[in-house]
């Protein structure tokens, strides 16, 4: 092994202080117990980064593992004379459990081939939701693949044009709200899009995210360019004992979220009831009853969220479809905007595929180069993407309110009598 | 390679879960927060998991990996899970084990004091920020994104394992525009921003960039094509109308030879207001309060400061339940800025598309110590 050089990182060195944990204490200890130069060189360029307040690392380089376009990005340090051992530092994305659960025996493998092959830091995870391995060689990326796939029964995330590593909340494994089988509905779609995943073919990235409720754990409405999100359409579950258990200060409110401060004793009137956004709930304070009327409900998850012992979701469970949201570049940020108000999502899930695939189809055939899928909608207008592009009939959930101007665009076919008219004629009833 | 193969998937979830989790799928019934960071779930079936959250840095090393592993194995049966907020969750069945549990987690410092597993997370506080990569692994960012994080973490670290504030705060930041932390919807966004136009590499531009590419990659139009004689030989090039730019970086993202890193000229603007969750009130996107302040390794302390004046602001005055774009909504913005003291400037008055959204148009405004009558 060649010299180790420790570079002299003092500013660096201040982030090992203060009590949240220390990244840069982690990667010194580790880079000191396994002598590995990358690490010291990393701190290294660091510091030259805190020194001129500017990045280091050059733009782009495209590699790659054999018969895939995405989930390897190139990284190279535009200081390479001096941190020799990160001049060449990619990403590896590989695609996580859904959920993220782990055991250790498959996480020590990880372990054992990352130092073996690569620096021996890692994200976990990244924004996507891969578990990101940080700083290899290119020589190294096929090896590390065919340990990965080989070995530990990993494949590669998303990255570049293609279908993004899709993610979800923990969903039914440990959530009780959980209106769709989350984890299961992620897995089938990943590995039927693998080809998607791995291959660009697409104008730019597009991301599916899956929250089992609307209180939506993985940002699926604000991030992704398909947000599924799970709901209900029948009604609140009620166990009237223990709304009386809450009321009474048995139960704490919020499952406990406010304990390190004096509220006050529960008051259902003033936190639950006046805060529902429809005012749909009533508690009888004779009977010690309460009441939702669940027709003027919009599942806002507040009574839930407060009474989590007393309340419920309902039954009869799906999810909404939402489409278009991203970061602002480069029309400004955009929230997914409702499609489908509820679609019961039930293995082979195909109802949710015929709609994914009619619109990759329609994104394919007329988006622009980096154009998401949020833009292109604002492109043709959300009336004719719901209802020429995917066939569905336009109803007033797809819309905060009715537009409040009057420039339709009518269609010829629409208008009575047509729009070929004879001015010779308009004339004749008109003198100039 | 021999015998290579392809397009396996990532690894099954099911395999990775501990056997109450297996066995109580769908089967969950209620939760509890039995003290910051330890989530107490039952099942239809009467068993319980307590699930044990723990902060840690989105960028960690093997070695860390490794002790999670070995907490693992010695109370969870090696099972362990990661949030979309890059803490750890150790799931244990019974009381007994979760003190030990968390006796042991808190004993685990790194060598010069910080903790490695901090508990907490949950409920009405702040928990752990997620983030880009920064000047550690990227090659567009306006700022770290590691170091800033550690610094207001270390300053917000009370409020990781406590429930004091009125909701949750969810913080977030990205290093640039692009946004891959996807800021725009946190109750707190610290994001950084470039602020001087791109160079151009006149003798370089055409070698490696698609000019056509280029030129649509501008959202404002600002950059045209053009052509520059160096040393008697003609090269294709562009040329940027700089009033028109907004410093959103995505010609450099089209382009390498046109840069926009400057360690003057960049620095963090502060978002608030933002949220996901549906509760009581829309999904909202976070607003400018902030438009720039000055990049200042390695500990950020004038954006350490405006964070925790915002949260501790917000904290005095919100309602229970409120989140602090919920908050900011009832009182007013203008009242936002004069109880947060953050100066009001023309940067927060948008001149971006859709603008007019944002305009006053009614006389439901509050007088605060900005009216001067005129």
């Amino acid at each position: 092994m060649a010299d180790i050089k420790k570079h002299d990182t003092p500013m660096v060195d201040e982030l090992k202080s203060g009590p949240w944990p220390s990244f840069v204490d982690d990667i010194y200890s580790y880079a000191e117990k396994h002598q590995k130069q990358a690490c010291f060189d990393l701190m290294g360029q660091l510091e030259l980064s805190y020194k001129h307040k500017e990045t280091h690392w050059k733009h782009g380089g495209i590699v790659g593992v054999f018969g895939y376009g995405g989930g390897v990005i190139g990284r190279y340090s535009d200081q390479q004379d001096k941190f020799p051992a990160i001049w060449a530092f990619h990403t590896i994305r590989v695609n996580q459990p859904a959920s993220k659960w782990y055991h250790s025996s498959a996480l020590r493998k990880l372990c054992d081939m990352w130092d073996h092959r690569g620096s021996g830091m890692l994200n976990t995870h990244g924004s996507t939701g891969d578990l990101v391995l940080l700083g290899t060689v290119t020589e190294q990326l096929e090896p590390i693949f065919y340990d990965l796939t080989h070995q530990m029964n990993m494949d590669l995330g998303g990255s570049g044009s293609n279908l993004r590593t899709p993610s979800c909340c923990v969903g039914k494994a440990r959530c009780e709200w959980s209106c769709i089988d989350t984890q299961a509905l992620t897995y089938d779609l990943t590995m039927t899009y693998q080809d998607e995943l791995h291959r660009p073919a697409f104008p730019y990235k597009f991301k599916f995210k899956i929250s089992g409720c609307p209180n939506d754990c993985v940002a699926a409405i604000a991030r992704a360019d398909l947000s599924i999100i799970g709901t209900w359409i029948d009604d609140i579950r009620i166990d009237q004992e223990a709304v009386r258990a809450y009321v009474g200060g048995e139960l704490k409110p919020n499952a406990g979220a406010h304990s390190d401060r004096d509220w006050g004793p529960f008051d259902i009137q003033k936190e639950v009831i006046d805060l529902c956004p429809t005012q749909c709930m009533y508690w009888d304070e004779k009977e010690k009853k309460l009441y939702i009327n669940n027709k003027e409900c919009n599942r806002c998850m507040h009574c839930i969220n407060v009474m989590p012992e007393a309340l419920r979701p309902g039954t009869d469970t799906g999810a909404t479809i939402l489409m278009g949201a991203k970061a602002p570049i480069l029309e400004g940020a955009q929230l997914s905007t409702v499609i489908v108000p509820f679609m019961r999502l039930e293995p082979p899930y195909d109802n949710l595929k015929e709609l994914i695939e009619k619109t990759w189809d329609f994104w394919m055939e007329n988006g622009k180069n980096r154009e998401r899928l949020g833009e292109l909608i604002q492109r043709v207008g959300l009336n004719r993407f719901i209802v020429d592009v995917l066939g569905l009939k336009p109803i007033p959930q797809h819309v905060r309110e009715p537009r409040s101007n009057p420039y339709v665009f009518w269609k010829e076919e629409e208008v009575e009598g047509g729009w070929q008219r004879d001015v010779a004629e308009f004339r004749k009833r008109h003198p100039a | 390679m021999e015998n290579r193969i392809t397009d396996i998937g990532p690894p099954h979830y099911a395999q990775f879960f501990p056997p109450v989790i297996k066995k109580n799928y769908g089967k969950w019934k209620s939760h509890e927060i039995v003290q910051p960071g330890v989530i107490k779930y039952t099942s239809e079936t009467g068993d319980v998991v307590y699930a044990v959250r723990v902060g840690c840095a989105r960028l960690i090393t093997t070695d860390l990996v490794r002790e999670v592993c070995e907490i693992a194995d010695k109370y969870c049966d090696g099972y362990v899970r990661w949030t979309t907020r890059n803490n750890i969750e150790f799931h244990v069945t019974d009381e007994e084990k979760l003190r030990a549990l968390l006796d042991d987690l808190k004993g685990r410092k790194f060598p010069n004091g910080s903790y490695k597993f901090p508990v907490g997370g949950t409920g009405a506080s702040v928990t752990n920020i997620v983030h880009t990569q920064g000047w550690v692994h990227c090659h567009t960012p306006a700022i770290d994104a590691s170091g800033v994080v550690k610094a207001v973490m270390d300053e917000l670290f009370d409020y990781f394992g406590s429930h004091k504030l009125p909701a949750q705060v969810r913080i977030a930041l990205a290093c640039c525009l692009n946004m891959c932390g996807a800021v725009h919807c946190s109750d707190i966004a610290i994001l950084g921003i470039h602020r001087k136009p791109p160079l151009v590499e006149d003798d370089r531009l055409e070698h490696v960039c698609e000019i056509p590419l280029v030129v649509a990659a501008c959202p404002l139009g600002a950059i045209k094509p053009a052509t520059v004689e160096i040393e008697g030989k003609k090269k294709k090039t562009v040329r940027v109308n700089v009033d028109r730019c907004m410093f959103c970086g995505n010609c450099y993202t089209m382009c390498p030879a046109m840069p926009l890193a400057d360690g003057e000229g960049d620095g963090i603007a502060i978002l608030v207001g933002g949220k996901i969750s549906n509760r009581i009130s829309p999904p909202k996107f976070s607003k400018l309060v902030i438009p720039y302040i000055p990049n200042e390794p390695p500990r950020w302390p004038t954006t350490v400061k405006w964070v925790k004046k915002i949260l501790e602001t917000y904290a005095q005055h919100a309602r229970k339940y409120e989140r602090l774009g919920e908050w900011a909504e009832r009182i007013g913005w203008e009242r936002f800025f004069e109880l947060c003291e953050i100066p009001f400037t023309e940067k927060s008055i948008d001149d971006y598309r859709l603008a007019y959204d944002t305009y006053r148009t009614s006389l439901h405004f509050k007088f605060t110590s900005h009216v001067e009558p005129m």
